[in-house]
């Protein structure tokens, strides 16, 4: 066994007569940061939503550090280490930004319905432990003095940092953020990447990011996948990427 | 043979929830709106019509079915006032307190005509007096076969109406998108006061003949015929046409062939079982699409 | 338990303990008459129907119709239990009224785990068509008194016991929402597909939510056939669902103190209007229409009444500063 957190072998997947993604390989390695990139409509998303359970794929298979999950529910995928940030921001809107956090960290929580119902002692120690463990996460992020504050009250960029704090909540081994920069301004994405090499330098985590801002991908990721009606179409190291002639058609159309 | 007539019978009373559920599911498909006062728009027309017949048609040689006219004017102007006042500036409010103040509307509406004419039904003389019609040997009686055709050309009529007109297709585009179709110069508001006015004519039709069939008018009479047409307009795929007219068809027959061979305690039960299973099979109903959630 | 939260725990018991006296002297003083004494019967048995269905409802964000069915469950179990097991007494009252929880929450899962699949409006009217089926199969049966109803229940009218009774349910369930199963819960209503990539499993929660629902509801219901002595299904129909979601819809949803008060004001309000008792029912209507017109959102919204942000603010006026959040 290598040290692979994530192999998707010839992974595809079609609605109807649209093949959305096809022969879709991908092998990411401990502590890797991966950007993968493409023009609009590429499939990108729908690779996320098949490495997370959203969808089924309908053909290949996807290994978690060697355990093939399809067919696991998108609950379950969290569980196995795996959790995600949206394109478009998904947050629980009217929950506070602590509760936000503690939401995703139920999963490692047991005191049981009547712990809760009757507030036996499980249930004080276990609310303390994750709320510090929360607050934890929100220091790294710079955000705990937003902690009682409801998620949709934050500002935009806040939002997004909140999402993927919250995403850092469930523990995961990989990271799959969706265009974490979009909307932002460039102060705004330059913390954004700060907090992004933050996560992997200090925990670790493999990163695997979709990003239409080039700043950002050419800036931190190490390793980048173009993504083209579904397919890769090319991989490699960004500098090699940026100047690949079929990359550059993808993204322009063919020169004269 | 009996079984032939129950199924006649089952079309007839299926005829009628077609077309109330034609009136819910045009409505949910714009507003996206549970519309419970509909039920009490026809309890509104069977007292129109009973008052027109008693007060006015008896007077007369006119026959009693002329009584559809005032019953379809009362009916629409009804709905485009509730509409207008209860619905309207609720656009843009959660869907939960639409759906309480329909609840709200339709109470009002009760307990207003239970006041003004109290809770005791009031008779209906019989409508259609023509000699019931020899089909193979059994005797159908006229009601049943107006009842029926005047559904089928009303379906047909309406389903040109929304593919073909002008305003038909501002109604599908309003449904789409309420923003998409004030940029195209579409009135959304006067298309929804357009779908009200549609969907509650046809409830004072389906009231004439409701009470042709079953001849009371009472205060609470269009709380389960609403109820039981509205599962109608879910069962086929709740903002279709086609679909709320198999789904009141699918119901009526259903109802008369469990009250027939069943048990009539059991007929309510036996209707709803049906909502609950095909909805089970089929989340979006008979003929809807099953739409899933981008992520 | 830190000092903070033992002490807020001690003046919200100490506030229904006030409460509780104040109705108690009231009563005794004669100032209340037997009929306010049953209006307030009514009133607890109301307050544990509305916040049992804002769990549903407010919640976990999705519409039933159907709660008086599983509230007619409640009843016939306890009124049935009642009358063939004679334990008598507050004992047997007691476990009458538990076994009806039990009894409507275990039909809460078997109707709960297949129609939470569905949204929204459909998922309203196959709640609506199940609190029909239950009640037509009430009046089908015949050990169940059929369409006659159920006569002889023992009564228990004892304002004390059902003063408490409603007390304990309503603190079980805020703490229940309030734990990490009630956080989930509220995950799945603001964003389904973001709770389940947070790894809720959506499927258990809107059955445990729904269930838990159900269960109360049972409760209210043993509480309502032991208040009344005589049920019958047709009380229980659509109308009365709707009755119990205009409270939880009023107060606001999601809100506990809010499905409390107008509970509490829509049990009272239609009674101190029996005076005008032809227009009651319009009046109500209008009434109803009217909020809903000038306050969408419900009375409170979403707002809690906590003891904490009153203490909060009492010590931040000493210069403490306290560094509880939430509850």
């Amino acid at each position: 066994m290598s040290n692979h957190v994530l192999t998707c072998n010839n992974v595809g997947i079609r609605f109807g007569g649209l093949q959305a993604v096809q022969d879709f390989n991908l092998q990411i390695e401990d502590g890797e940061l991966i950007g993968l990139i493409g023009p609009n409509g590429a499939g990108k998303t729908t690779v996320f939503n098949l490495i997370t359970g959203v969808y089924e794929p309908t053909e290949g298979e996807i290994l978690l550090a060697g355990t093939n999950i399809i067919g696991k529910m998108p609950h379950q995928i969290v569980r196995y280490g795996i959790a995600r940030t949206f394109q478009n921001i998904r947050l629980f809107d009217h929950l506070s930004v602590l509760d936000n956090l503690k939401v995703a960290a139920n999963k490692d929580m047991r005191y049981s319905i009547f712990s809760g119902m009757f507030r036996l002692g499980n249930f004080w120690r276990e609310e303390d432990e994750i709320k510090d463990k929360a607050i934890e996460i929100l220091d790294i992020f710079g955000m705990s003095k937003h902690a009682n504050k409801l998620a949709r009250s934050l500002p935009y960029g806040e939002q997004r940092k909140l999402e993927i704090a919250r995403a850092m909540a469930t523990d995961p081994k990989l990271l799959l953020l969706d265009e974490p920069a979009a909307g932002m301004n460039p102060t705004e994405t330059d913390e954004l990447m700060d907090t992004i090499m933050l996560i992997r330098n200090e925990f670790g985590i493999t990163t695997l990011l979709i990003e239409h801002d080039m700043r950002l991908v050419l800036g931190i990721c190490e390793r980048l996948m173009v993504l083209n009606y579904g397919k890769v179409l090319a991989e490699g190291n960004p500098h090699d990427i940026v100047n690949d002639q079929s990359v550059i058609e993808a993204y322009l159309g063919k020169g004269e | 043979m009996n079984f032939l007539l129950q199924l006649l019978n089952g079309l007839q009373i299926g005829s009628i929830y077609a077309l109330v559920a034609l009136g819910y599911t045009m409505v949910y498909g714009i507003a996206l709106l549970i519309n419970f006062a509909h039920g009490e728009i026809i309890m509104l027309g069977a007292y129109t019509t009973v008052f027109t017949i008693q007060l006015l048609l008896a007077q007369t040689d006119l026959p009693y079915f002329v009584a559809i006219i005032p019953t379809i004017v009362i009916c629409t102007l009804i709905g485009i006032i509730i509409e207008r006042l209860a619905y309207k500036p609720l656009r843009n409010s959660p869907r939960i307190s639409n759906l309480i103040t329909a609840i709200g509307v339709s109470l009002l509406l009760q307990n207003t005509m239970m006041k003004i004419f109290g809770a005791q039904a009031r008779s209906v003389p019989s409508i259609f007096h023509a000699k019931p019609l020899d089909f193979f040997g059994a005797k159908i009686s006229v009601t049943t076969v107006v009842t029926i055709a005047v559904t089928a050309v009303l379906t047909i009529l309406l389903q040109l109406f929304i593919k073909k007109t002008k305003y038909g297709k501002a109604m599908t585009a309003t449904s789409e998108d309420y923003g998409a179709a004030e940029l195209v110069g579409i009135s959304v508001d006067r298309t929804l006061t357009m779908t009200f006015a549609i969907g509650s004519a046809l409830a004072g039709v389906a009231s004439l003949l409701y009470v042709s069939a079953y001849p009371q008018a009472e205060p609470m009479m269009g709380s389960m015929l609403g109820i039981k047409a509205f599962t109608a307009a879910v069962v086929g795929g709740i903002g279709l046409i086609p679909g709320a007219v198999l789904g009141g068809l699918i119901l009526g027959i259903v109802e008369a062939l469990t009250r027939a061979f069943i048990s009539s305690k059991l007929s309510d039960a036996i209707v709803f079982g049906l909502l609950i299973l095909v909805l089970l099979i089929k989340p979006s109903g008979l003929l809807g699409e099953d739409r899933k959630e981008k992520v | 338990m830190s000092r903070n939260k033992r002490l807020i725990y001690l003046i919200n018991i100490g506030l229904v303990l006030i409460l509780f006296a104040i109705l108690t002297i009231l009563e005794a003083s004669g100032v209340f008459t037997r009929y306010t004494m049953s209006i307030l019967r009514l009133v607890c048995i109301n307050v544990v129907l509305a916040t049992s269905l804002n769990v549903t409802v407010g919640n976990l964000g999705q519409i039933t119709l159907g709660h008086a069915g599983f509230m007619s469950i409640g009843a016939y179990t306890a009124g049935l239990f009642a009358k063939g097991v004679e334990i008598g007494g507050q004992n047997g009252y007691l476990i009458g009224i538990l076994l009806a929880g039990i009894c409507a929450g275990i039909f809460g899962i078997i109707v709960g785990i297949p129609v939470l699949r569905l949204k929204g409006d459909y998922l309203a009217i196959v709640t609506l068509a199940f609190g029909e089926i239950i009640r037509v199969l009430i009046e089908y049966f015949d050990f169940t008194g059929g369409a006659q109803g159920l006569n002889g229940i023992p009564r228990m009218q004892n304002f004390s016991v059902m003063f408490f009774l409603a007390v304990i349910c309503v603190t079980l369930m805020y703490s229940v929402m309030t734990s990490r199963h009630g956080r989930a819960v509220l995950a799945i209503r603001e964003d389904e597909i973001a709770a389940q990539s947070s790894g809720i499993n959506i499927t258990y929660y809107k059955t445990f939510a729904f269930t838990l629902s159900a269960f109360f509801a049972g409760i209210a219901g043993a509480m309502y056939a032991h208040n009344i002595g005589t049920i019958g299904a047709s009380v229980f129909n659509y109308n009365k669902s709707f009755d119990i979601l205009v409270m939880v819809v009023l107060g606001g949803m999601g809100s506990f103190t809010g499905a409390v008060i107008s509970a509490t004001v829509l049990t009272i309000v239609p009674e101190t209007l029996r005076q005008f008792n032809d227009y009651r029912m319009i009046i109500y209507s209008l009434l109803l229409i009217m909020v809903m017109l000038f306050r969408p959102e419900g009375l409170l919204g979403r707002k809690e009444f906590h003891i904490t942000k009153v203490v909060d603010k009492i010590k931040t006026k000493f210069g403490k500063h306290s560094v509880e959040g939430g509850s």
